[in-house]
């Protein structure tokens, strides 16, 4: 009453549309989610693995739908060289993605498997009830609970498993994204996409090799190992990048299980043109980092102009480049140079690691005078390095798994010094191998930088991490440059 | 008590003599019984094993094959027949066993399941002292670590037995009590301190003596979830003589 009042006395003073949109706007929630009974015969849920998503129900009046969901506990890597124990509904983390349509009723099968060692039931946030259904789905190994639910209000929805302690449950990956389509279905898209992070806690450090068991200290002190996305690091890296073509519009459903981080969930390169914040209804237009809880989901969609990869990032960012969440879109098509010319800098990150100055201008100031020591290249060599190079490559020139090739001790590297001074000046996409390991990612033409630039990037990385110590001059980088044909306008 | 332990041990094989003190429950039965006297009693010093099994089902044909009410039909499934363990290691536990498979074997040595709080009592020692595993760091990641772990469970014994000369408490398999099903937890792990005390008697989550005791939940999460007729594949048993 006195809210009206007051709201009453702000409208004479002072036009509040916005007040009267939100009003207007709303779906009436799960009072008005009731469609109606079921129509028809009973349809069985197609369900999906992580990235893909299924495809829209297509109804147009309430269905019975039959979900079954199967909870197994399983050894798979984390990391490459590093297996965890993950507790998975479908087999692998996150679970597999439900979609309905509001007033739906859903006769839920949690089946699980004999070999688990513990007991799990489910909590679905799309559930209205007491527990979003854990209470009755309990289940002990080798046994299988039904109960039945009618989703009520619209939207994307975190599943996960409450057996205690649950925590651990979460911890070890039992999480998901159920979809509840409005009545008149999702507006349609050129691609929809599954993703959804999650924290883990392991014994042994970052990358440290192995099976890792779930470390209970550090998930109380929220002191994660790995952020992910999709389960493990580089699950959306190289050939398991998500794809998309220039013009297409990109829905993804993104998911936080947690268990303890919030992600500010970011798309280098991208601009949100819609999110549906926190997986609500109305979408908030032009975004450029959205937060999604743990336990919480986002829809936000994209028109996609430029070719090229684009990393989704947990913006707090440590945790995209220390921590493995970090994943790509590959956009392929014609390139729209007037949109984006085609650099892949993002001078945010460029800006921290600036260093000194100085050693560069010592370094010039005895080139000029005619003779540069190999100390002042490699000093010059390693501000430089820091300031464009360790951004992808590391500082430690470790690069980062399956993602940027490490530079430290490199077999590629090493081989050819000419190779390598062509590497920076044109730049390096597709296929490659590095010490054994392969990456299929772009590395952009730093062909901006001067020669003695490139000359002492380069004589800074060979003397540097084990490498073979080569010297590179400015002459030899002249050279290569000289023989490289660039199109007209293109730094040369 | 190092002694009279080591005495039983030795001069009964089988089974160890457990001397009585006070338990400290995880779910307290009541705000006021933190404490709860343990009389002395008897335990197996391992998990009975596949052979073990073997032999009393040679001397009691009708556990062979139980009806459905008594044993689910996982019951046994790794063994080749009800007489024949086929390639399993007569020395490791006997798992995908009821509960009442389970108790006819005890009462048929003399003995029964331990019930809850004995088997947490006797579980609760390390290898120095009679009580503190829960806290233990050492016994907390063996336990943790053994979440980890895929397979079926090796042979017994092949860790060092705890102050009472018990062997595998931890790290091997879970085990079932006599009372699994008496202290209910929720099935909803979150729920508590709004419920029937009665019907729930220390139920929730966060009435648990100490919360981060994860091995302590899982094994009461694990023991609620089980039916007197179920058999699981990480599931075995020890007995308990009251003497």
């Amino acid at each position: 009453m006195l809210l009206s009042v007051l709201l009453s006395c702000v409208t004479k003073t002072v036009e509040i549309p916005t007040a009267l949109a939100a009003e207007s706007r709303t779906t009436g929630g799960s009072a008005a989610g009731d469609l109606g009974a079921p129509v028809g015969d009973p349809v069985r849920a197609v369900l999906t693995h992580a990235p893909q998503v299924p495809p829209p129900t297509g109804r147009t009046e309430p269905a019975k739908v039959i979900v079954e969901l199967e909870v197994e506990e399983k050894v798979m890597p984390i990391s490459e060289g590093v297996d965890y124990t993950f507790w998975t509904f479908g087999g692998e983390v996150p679970g597999e993605f439900i979609r309905i349509r509001q007033g739906d009723t859903v006769e839920f099968h949690l089946q699980n498997h004999p070999d688990s060692k513990m007991p799990h039931n489910i909590d679905l946030h799309a559930v209205s009830g007491p527990g979003g259904g854990a209470a009755s789905s309990f289940t002990a190994p080798g046994h299988e609970s039904q109960f039945t639910f009618k989703a009520l209000n619209a939207g994307i929805y975190v599943y996960h498993c409450a057996t205690a302690p649950v925590g651990m449950h979460v911890a070890n990956g039992m999480y998901g994204l159920i979809l509840v389509e409005p009545p008149e279905g999702l507006p349609p898209v050129d691609r929809e996409y599954y993703v959804m992070q999650g924290d883990f806690y392991t014994v042994g450090k970052y990358h440290e090799k192995g099976l890792q068991p779930f470390d209970m200290q550090k998930a109380i002190e929220e002191n994660a190992t790995y952020v992910v996305f999709n389960g493990s690091e580089g699950s959306l890296v190289g050939d398991k990048a998500l794809h998309a073509e220039v013009g297409d519009t990109v829905r993804l459903f993104v998911g936080n299980g947690g268990p303890n981080l919030v992600s500010s969930f970011h798309v280098i390169g991208e601009i949100f043109d819609k999110v549906y914040t926190e997986g609500g209804s109305f979408a908030q237009e032009n975004v450029q980092t959205t937060l999604i809880p743990a336990g919480g989901a986002t829809m936000v969609e994209y028109h996609v102009e430029a070719p090229g990869t684009y990393i989704l990032v947990d913006h707090s960012i440590f945790r995209a480049f220390n921590k493995g969440a970090l994943g790509m879109m590959k956009v392929e098509g014609d390139a729209q140079l007037e949109i984006y010319s085609g650099k892949e800098v993002d001078s945010v990150y460029l800006a921290e690691k600036a260093a000194s100055r100085q050693s560069i201008v010592t370094a010039s100031a005895e080139l000029a005078a005619g003779e540069v020591s190999k100390e002042a290249q490699i000093a010059a060599g390693s501000s430089l390095f820091a300031g464009t190079c360790s951004t992808c490559h590391q500082g430690n020139g470790a690069g980062i798994p399956a993602v940027f090739p490490p530079l430290a001790g490199s077999d590629f590297l090493n081989a050819d010094p000419e190779r390598a001074i062509s590497v920076v000046l044109n730049g390096l996409s597709g296929p490659v191998t590095v010490n054994g390991d392969d990456f299929n990612s772009v590395m952009p033409p730093m062909s901006n930088l001067n020669d003695d630039e490139v000359a002492n990037i380069l004589t800074y990385v060979y003397d540097s991490w084990d490498n073979a110590g080569h010297q590179v001059t400015a002459q030899q980088v002249a050279a290569v440059r000289s023989g490289t044909d660039r199109p007209a306008g293109a730094p040369h | 008590m190092l002694l009279i332990g080591l005495i039983a041990a030795a001069s009964l094989p089988g089974f160890v003599q457990i001397p009585g003190g006070e338990h400290r429950p995880f779910y307290p039965p009541s705000p006021e019984q933190v404490l709860l006297p343990v009389q002395a009693f008897g335990m197996d010093i391992t998990p009975v094993t596949n052979q073990e099994f073997l032999d009393f089902l040679q001397r009691e044909p009708s556990w062979q094959d139980p009806p459905i009410i008594l044993a689910e039909g996982r019951y046994l499934q790794s063994w080749a027949s009800p007489t024949d363990l086929g390639a399993l290691d007569p020395g490791a536990p006997v798992t995908d066993v009821s509960w009442h498979a389970a108790r006819a074997y005890c009462q048929d040595r003399g003995g029964d399941l331990p019930t809850v709080t004995q088997w947490e009592f006797a579980a609760d020692a390390t290898q120095t002292q009679a009580t503190g595993a829960r806290q233990d760091p050492a016994t907390l990641s063996l336990i943790l670590d053994w979440y980890a772990l895929q397979g079926s469970p090796g042979p017994v014994r092949q860790r060092s037995p705890n102050l009472h000369g018990l062997y595998d408490m931890h790290g091997l398999i879970w085990e079932w009590t006599l009372d699994f099903n008496s202290q209910l937890i929720s099935s909803d792990a979150r729920e508590a301190g709004d419920q029937d005390r009665v019907r729930f008697c220390g139920a929730g989550a966060l009435d648990a003596s100490d919360p981060e005791d994860y091995a302590s939940f899982m094994r009461f999460a694990y023991r609620s979830s089980l039916t007197a007729n179920a058999t699981t594949s990480n599931l075995g048993f020890r007995c308990a003589y009251s003497r």
